[in-house]
């Protein structure tokens, strides 16, 4: 679960991005996370993503108060969220396998356990087969699908997607929604930031409308500005 | 999480060879820095081991009072064997001290009937540290029988700020090289580092844990510094017995005595590896601790 109440986040520079937001987001949601630019979605991802901390309200994400989180806790709570970026941040000179085994090894996953995890989870996105190509020899949507695997791939209760089809032609970017919805039915929860109003409004899904640096609406909504 | 040995040496392997240039640059730097480094230290050593042999050379001697028979005077011989700092006591009679004053003038028949008595018996003393000359001719004046000293103090003295300028200046350009040598490692590594932050952030994002990360490094950078070092010691290997052979073919060098490469190769191997691996791996330590606060 994610619970940001009464949460300020001012920069070193001055910069005030959030007043004091609050939402909360139950286990199992899916929830959009739209605003325009500087309206303060990076900030609640970077928060989200353990980036950043809070200057005022308390930040809880999946049973980490991130007001309070040691740095050696920080890992713990990475390991609860799986997180999907807009440029994919794939590592261009590993295969998809190595992409995904690096994620699990970091964890501290076994061999014999990332030989059978790793195809599940590229059958799962669409990609068996393509285990041994490497990033720049797959679509976009491809690799946004390798990226999906590897938030995936260790498992995560959270993804979040920060504009994850922001590089994609519409039609890519339906099916990686889809994909995204499809993973939300096996029970994981899902954050998607994005700006894309059409894509949005395709699915019936909450909305969380960020205006500078507040919550502007929160509902099942159309995405209209 | 337990330390995936394998793992994280097949990452440092690989990174090594994925990062060729670089890796060649980390260790040519290592191998240069050694080199500098190990034939300055030689040579500070060569030059103290012949100021130790110039040092030996350099006796005290006490002369007998010549009213003393042989026996008396040979009889001082345990007293002087006590002073502080004496290293060896060598009795020399006065026909011997004849015979060699005449050796030196053997082409030159005037000294051939020079008369034994005309010398003292003497005796010739060898010290075990310079420094510990003058308190040894004051206790040498206190011994009954000795009525002449022939120290000299100035050239005694000479060599220890030789040999004491020489180990403060080793020392000073061994400490600057070993510094240079960790920071133009750790720069040649950040380079590294900073070709593979996406790498590093996308390893944090996921919840790697800063040893996880830091390990992969710490391997290639143990093994920059094993690769340099072993080079480094090959080349000083020849570099020295090369510079053996030059003195020994060298008319003006050849008083020079240099320690052969065979009785000093032990400690020059575990110098230069120990260097290796402290410039290997504090300079990737130094180089990622930049990319760990994500």
């Amino acid at each position: 679960m994610i619970r940001l109440t009464n949460v300020e986040k001012v920069y070193d520079n001055g910069t005030q991005a959030l007043k004091g937001i609050s939402f909360e987001i139950a286990d199992g949601e899916f929830v959009f996370l739209v605003g325009p630019s500087g309206s303060g979605k990076s900030t609640i991802i970077k928060l989200l993503t353990g980036e950043v901390i809070p200057t005022a309200g308390r930040v809880m994400i999946n049973g980490f108060s991130m007001s309070r989180i040691s740095d050696k806790q920080i890992p713990l709570m990475r390991r609860t969220i799986g997180v999907i970026f807009q440029d994919f941040r794939l590592i261009t000179n590993k295969t998809v396998f190595d992409n995904l085994s690096l994620a699990m090894r970091a964890v501290g996953a076994s061999t014999k356990e990332i030989r059978s995890r790793i195809p599940y989870v590229l059958e799962l996105v669409g990609l068996a087969g393509k285990e041994n190509r490497y990033p720049d020899e797959l679509s976009g949507g491809e690799q946004q699908r390798v990226a999906i695997a590897r938030a995936l791939v260790n498992n995560p209760s959270t993804i979040v997607a920060d504009e994850p089809t922001g590089n994609l032609d519409p039609g890519r970017s339906l099916e990686i929604m889809t994909l995204l919805q499809r993973i939300n039915a096996l029970g994981t929860t899902v954050v998607v930031v994005t700006h894309e109003k059409s894509l949005v409004n395709q699915f019936d899904k909450r909305v969380i409308m960020i205006d500078e640096g507040a919550v502007a609406v929160d509902g099942v909504h159309r995405y209209e500005v | 999480m337990k330390h995936n040995f394998s793992y994280f040496f097949k990452e440092g392997v690989g990174n090594m060879f994925s990062h060729g240039f670089m890796s060649f640059a980390a260790i040519g730097v290592t191998v240069a820095c050694l080199l500098i480094m190990g034939t300055f230290s030689l040579v500070a050593y060569d030059l103290n081991e012949n100021l130790k042999d110039l040092q030996r050379e350099n006796a005290v001697l006490a002369f007998v009072d010549e009213n003393y028979t042989d026996t008396e005077a040979k009889a001082l011989q345990p007293k002087l064997e006590k002073l502080t700092g004496v290293a060896s006591c060598t009795f020399v009679s006065r026909e011997e001290a004849r015979d060699n004053y005449v050796e030196q003038y053997d082409e030159d028949d005037l000294y051939e009937d020079l008369q034994a008595e005309i010398f003292r018996h003497r005796y010739v003393l060898h010290m075990t540290d310079l420094e510990l000359m003058d308190e040894m001719v004051a206790e040498l004046e206190q011994v009954e029988g000795v009525v002449k000293i022939r120290a000299d103090e100035a050239i005694s003295n000479g060599f220890i700020t030789v040999r004491n300028v020489a180990g403060v200046i080793s020392i000073a350009l061994v400490t600057v090289l070993l510094v240079v040598s960790v920071f133009i490692m750790s720069n040649t590594i950040k380079l590294t580092t900073f070709d593979r932050r996406d790498e590093i952030a996308i390893m944090k994002m996921v919840g790697a844990t800063n040893s996880f990360i830091r390990w992969p490094f710490v391997y290639e950078g143990l093994l920059l510094g094993i690769s340099g070092a072993s080079i480094a010691f090959l080349l000083q290997w020849v570099l020295y017995e090369a510079l053996v052979r030059g003195v020994e073919n060298s008319d003006t060098m050849q008083l020079l005595r240099l320690v052969p490469f065979g009785e000093i190769w032990l400690p020059v191997a575990v110098v230069f590896l120990a260097v290796g691996v402290l410039v290997g791996v504090g300079g990737s330590l130094t180089a990622i601790r930049k990319f760990l606060r994500v």
